[in-house]
């Protein structure tokens, strides 16, 4: 089982929300984060005052998947994501000790597994 | 009254009015920019102050003279360019004085103006918003204007307009349309959802401009006689109905009333009743109200299937509305009300002839023409951001603001 993470675009999301439903990646979380990925500031004024903003609204995506579902997972990701400008964002994979559904107390591959499938 | 006097209290009321009237601008930018999300709201909203800029600049320029100077049938004439002749002398046919006359007047065309925004949010760049601001004042609005108000061809013929049917109502509204469809949908039009980040904007708008709105109907007799009084009730009567009918209809649909849909019926509403203010009795305002919800209700229910992107459906609330409220004056001006004319329901069949004309013309006049426009405005610019922009957000792009600023992860640039 790997945690897949993936911060993208804000405006992506619904994108990255089509692309991973017709990959069948069903279980995910998603929070509003801001962050600094290389991308150039923004400079906004407000009167007299001049300010570089140097982070950017992202989404990050929390997805827990089983080993055969990474790859899919990242081609989502990325195809839902992709403008070709700085400021993408990122996927990073990183392994799981243990999952539980808290509803049946099932665990690992089994709790990461769509309840239809 | 003698003809060719000032009168303090028509001066003092047209003073106040006035100034109600320049309040639904920055009001509409609220109920505006409560419509759309969150990264585009400050370019709603400076969509319509610019109508603040560019619209008093042109129509004290050229716009009121074109409106109001001389009877010429289809657009006026030069004389009263750059205020040329507009001093505290009367104006012919009221006791307020000519300066006034044309501040007063000024006020509906750039609400007017910033109303066409509606149609264009999202997407559309600031600069060219500017100059079709300015041209549309100029070749939609102060025609209209004329048609209607300033002894144009709709006015000699006998059609009723109170305060503006014809060129704030239905000018607006059709040519939304036509901007819509020359700018073209947003890029997720259609393929997400879209929804309204600030309902309590688009409420506090919608009162905001039912108040200024006292002003614009209820001035636009020029006086404090019986003809503002009734337009002025009537302005409290008819928006009244189409809140609790628009309830229903939400009910029906439903079973929940919206609040979104009740500022729109406010709306609808102040709409229907702005060419029928001075002309139909109270009892007649309020059936208005009821009437005037079906029609527009049902553009705004079937407008957002199709792939016309009115994004702030403008041709509902004023372009429907307005139509509305011309033909009902056709059926039930009243003469003992209105002292002018009566409707066909009171005998006089002719008033729905005037009436038609201006809601075939009106609407074609106001398309057309804007469609034009636009489309000769995008031989030589572009009128969209880039697609990109469009996804960053137009707060951004092109104001280098956001509405929301919070100051986290600022760094401040010395001077």
């Amino acid at each position: 089982m790997k945690l897949v993470i993936g911060i993208v675009r804000p405006e992506k999301t619904n994108d990255v929300l089509e692309a991973l439903y017709r990959a069948e990646v069903r279980g995910l979380s998603m929070t509003r984060v801001e962050g600094h990925g290389g991308e150039l500031d923004r400079v906004e004024t407000y009167r007299g005052t001049t300010v570089q903003v140097g982070v950017s609204d992202k989404v990050r995506f929390e997805i827990a998947v089983s080993d055969d579902f990474v790859d899919a997972t990242i081609e989502a990701l990325c195809a839902g994501g992709r403008t070709g400008e700085v400021g993408d964002g990122k996927i990073f994979v990183v392994p799981v000790e243990r999952v539980v559904r808290i509803r049946t107390g099932e665990t690992d591959a089994a709790a990461v597994t769509p309840v239809s499938a | 009254m003698a003809a060719g006097q000032i009168d303090s209290g028509d001066t003092a009321w047209m003073l106040a009015a006035t100034a109600l009237v320049l309040l639904m601008t920055p009001a509409l930018g609220l109920f505006y920019a409560g419509l759309v999300r969150s990264k585009n709201t400050l370019n709603t909203f400076m969509m319509c102050i610019a109508a603040l800029a560019i619209a008093t600049v042109c129509w004290a320029a050229v716009g009121y003279s074109l409106a109001f100077n001389g009877d010429a049938g289809f657009v006026g004439g030069l004389g009263n360019a750059f205020l040329h002749d507009v001093t505290f002398a009367p104006r012919e046919g009221t006791h307020i004085p000519h300066l006034l006359f044309f501040a007063f007047q000024a006020t509906f065309c750039i609400v007017t103006t910033a109303l066409v925004s509606g149609a264009v949010v999202e997407r559309m760049r600031f600069g060219p918003f500017l100059v079709f601001a300015g041209l549309w004042s100029i070749l939609v609005y102060s025609v209209m204007a004329h048609w209607a108000f300033g002894g144009g061809f709709l006015q000699a013929h006998g059609t009723l307009d109170f305060a503006g049917g014809v060129p704030v109502e239905m000018a607006s509204g059709f040519s939304a349309l036509a901007a819509a469809l020359v700018v073209g949908a947003r890029k997720d039009w259609g393929r997400q959802a879209i929804l309204p980040h600030n309902a309590v904007y688009v409420l506090l708008g919608a009162g905001l401009l039912w108040f200024g709105w006292f002003g614009f109907n209820g001035g636009s007799g020029f006086s404090t006689g019986d003809a503002s009084v009734l337009a002025f009730v009537n302005t409290l009567l008819t928006p009244a109905c189409t809140l609790a009918t628009w309830f229903v209809l939400d009910v029906i649909r439903a079973r929940q009333v919206t609040a979104i849909g009740a500022a729109t019926a406010i709306v609808v509403g102040c709409v229907g009743i702005t060419p029928a203010a001075g002309f139909v009795s109270p009892g007649w305002a309020m059936a208005l109200g009821v009437v005037a919800a079906l029609p527009s209700y049902a553009v705004i229910m079937l407008r957002p299937r199709s792939r016309v992107d009115e994004t702030l459906d403008v041709l509902a609330a004023h372009g429907v509305a307005g139509f509305t409220g011309i033909l009902f004056i056709g059926f039930f001006a009243q003469q003992s009300w209105n002292g002018i004319s009566n409707g066909l329901v009171y005998g006089n069949a002719a008033q729905l002839g005037h009436q038609a004309l201006a809601a075939v013309v009106a609407p074609a006049y106001a398309f057309c023409a804007t469609f034009v426009l636009l489309k000769v405005m995008a031989r030589f610019t572009r009128l969209r951001v880039q697609e990109g922009e469009e996804g960053l957000g137009l707060d951004i792009v092109s104001h280098g603001e956001e509405a929301y600023a919070t100051g986290e992860g600022a760094i401040l640039i010395p001077v």
